[in-house]
């Protein structure tokens, strides 16, 4: 009885290792692959010759992906737009959610609601679109910036941290006369520096991620990112080879090394996830709490 | 939400700044304003609904219909045909998504069993990456996996006998749906999987003591304590994806879609998309649009409702 319950145990063991094993390689595989794709012997991947390992190791499709034009550009508007998006999102909605704690403010939990309420309903896309468009939202950057300042759950986060830390701390700062700004500024924001932290985190993700926005709201080439650009890599074949072209006749290399469909696309692929694996590790923690704490409701 | 309560003795000493109700108020209107301008005002282009609007034309220049797109949905048969095509589109997907909700569950259940803390480590790490990637990048993964000329998925499969030339997974309509389903889990299951882990962890260690004593071997621990103790979390967040039963989201079937599958793959987010913004249909789009937010709003306070009603507690 009790040897058979061991061996049931210990097939159910070696059967869950290998489930566990499988899934996490094939979530780290595809990451491999693209990579390997992109530093071998182009000829080789575009002919599908690299498949486990890199194969005559090379780095001139980075050099030579950067000097597509619209890739840089894209670049630097996805660059600002995770920056400056972030930091709007965190100050915004922290500040809002400060004054929320604030029970002197007038029609506070009218307010509160009518912000809140907005995470449960959209009007639909269609009509968002029009209404961007009549707003002048669109090919302007701040259409990036401008709709995720106020971002409903943050505020929730931000609004049920700050009750629970003392209030005997701002009230001291107060006494000696500090202004809603100040007191904001000076005191709340480094005490709430952890949830902020996090917040950071998911809004420089959605950022970096964002592409319906593009897709909608952008026609100009000015204001394309780096994953808007991406896709149009993954479907236009057309723009692809015109660039290939350009850059055949600007270099003498090896022509085994020459810009292919495939080089390019997974090059690009490359560049636009690498931000998001190099940040991941060290902030996997904060994504993780990330979650624990968007379970606790507001 | 909570009401306001009187004010302790200590705060009555606040007084020159911020004792100002108003002015609390007057550094919050600015972030109001963005919530009006961004959630609110779009209600408005409801109203293009009811005409019959060119891009281009102001929409009081154009003519008003009434009832004319609502109508058309049922009356004219080829939107009609389109619009039940969508329809069960949607529903596919948010059925086959209900299906899959319970993976999570198992995935941080068997997680569990595995005694090498490390090993548990790197498989969340590793597993919940996926998630943090947009779809545009999962496309160009799987572009390149299922390339027919350079793909690993092809030439695998060629070696190993199943098929003996390369096939255009991508671009072909057979088991559209389960492909979606596959690449959202792929996509989300470790992530999903993140606050079942959570939920384990806060299960009193005594019930598993307890039951050890009494001669419970694993299974029985964790089919009745470990899968019990989950269950609250599992509910909420089914009820969540029923609120959330038309809304599968656009991205993921966007980048996907292409002339050979769109037939499967148009869910309702993305029909809208392409009647008004490739089409050039506003009036119509804006409907179909409208009856949706209509739609997912009364899922959502159905959902409330059984929440209410089993739990005694709401989910909104």
């Amino acid at each position: 009885m009790n040897v058979r319950r061991s061996i049931g145990d210990r097939l159910f063991t070696v059967g869950n290792m290998t489930f566990f094993v499988l899934f996490t390689l094939l979530c780290i595989y595809p990451f491999y692959y693209l990579f390997i794709q992109t530093i071998s012997n182009n000829d080789l991947s575009s002919r599908g010759l690299v498949t486990w390992y890199p194969k005559d190791i090379h780095f001139d499709n980075y050099v030579e992906v950067l000097k597509i034009k619209g890739l840089s550009q894209a670049a630097i508007v996805s660059l600002e737009r995770t920056v400056l998006g972030t930091i709007a999102t965190v100050l915004g909605s922290a500040f809002l959610g400060f004054l929320f704690t604030k029970r002197k403010m007038w029609g506070r939990s009218f307010w509160y609601r009518f912000v809140i309420v907005t995470m449960y309903f959209n009007a639909g896309i269609i009509p968002w679109y029009i209404i961007m468009m009549n707003l002048h939202m669109t090919n302007n950057f701040l259409a990036y910036i401008l709709p995720g300042i106020v971002t409903p759950f943050y505020v929730i986060l931000i609004k049920t941290f700050i009750e629970s830390i003392p209030e005997a701390l701002q009230e001291s700062a107060e006494i000696d006369g500090a202004g809603i700004l100040t007191l904001f500024w000076r005191i709340v924001l480094p005490l709430i520096k952890p949830i902020a932290a996090t917040i950071a985190i998911f809004a420089a993700v959605g950022q970096w991620n964002s592409f319906v926005d593009t897709l909608f709201l952008m026609t100009d080439k000015a204001y394309y990112t780096l994953q808007y650009v991406l896709y149009k890599y993954m479907n236009e074949s057309n723009s692809l080879a015109a660039i290939m072209r350009s850059s055949q006749g600007s270099m003498n290399m090896d022509i085994a090394n020459m810009q292919t469909a495939t080089s390019i696309r997974t090059t690009v692929a490359m560049i636009v996830v690498a931000p998001i694996l190099f940040v991941y590790p060290f902030f996997q923690r904060y994504f993780v709490k990330g979650i624990m704490i968007g379970s606790v409701k507001g | 939400m909570e009401p306001v309560t009187s004010r302790p003795l200590g705060s009555r000493i606040r007084r020159v700044r911020i004792s100002d109700r108003y002015q609390l108020f007057a550094y919050a209107v600015p972030f109001l304003a963005l919530v009006f301008v961004f959630s609110y005002l779009p209600l408005y282009g409801w109203l293009y609904a009811f005409y019959n609007y060119r891009p281009g034309f102001s929409l009081f220049d154009t003519e008003f219909v009434g009832l004319h797109w609502f109508k058309s949905i049922v009356s004219n048969p080829t939107q009609t045909q389109e619009v039940m095509r969508v329809m069960r589109n949607t529903m596919a997907m948010s059925m086959l998504g209900l299906l899959t909700s319970i993976f999570p569950v198992i995935f941080a259940v068997m997680l569990m069993e595995i005694r090498s803390a490390r090993f548990k480590k790197f498989v969340q790490i590793f597993t919940t990456l996926p998630n943090f990637i947009s779809w545009v990048l999962v496309y160009a993964i799987a572009f390149m996996l299922f390339s027919v000329d350079m793909g690993v998925v092809n030439k695998v499969m060629i070696e190993l006998g199943f098929q003996d030339h390369g096939i255009n997974y991508l671009a072909s309509d057979n088991h559209t749906w389960l492909k979606m389903i596959l690449w959202s889990t792929w996509k989300g299951l470790g992530w999903g999987a993140i606050l079942f882990i959570a939920a384990i962890a806060s299960i009193d260690q005594e019930l598993y003591d307890a039951a050890k004593v009494d001669g419970a071997g694993r299974f029985r621990l964790m089919w009745h304590i470990t899968v019990p103790g989950l269950m609250p979390t599992y509910f909420v967040l089914l009820l969540l994806s029923i609120a959330n039963f038309i809304n599968n989201g656009l991205e993921q079937f966007y980048v996907f879609q292409n002339p050979m599958n769109k037939d499967h793959i148009e869910v309702l987010d993305l029909y809208v998309y392409n009647i008004g913004l490739v089409g050039f249909n506003f009036s119509f789009a804006t409907a179909v649009s409208m009856l949706k937010s209509i739609v997912s709003i009364a899922l959502l306070f159905f959902a409330n409702r059984m929440s209410k009603w089993v739990r005694g507690e709401s989910i909104i």
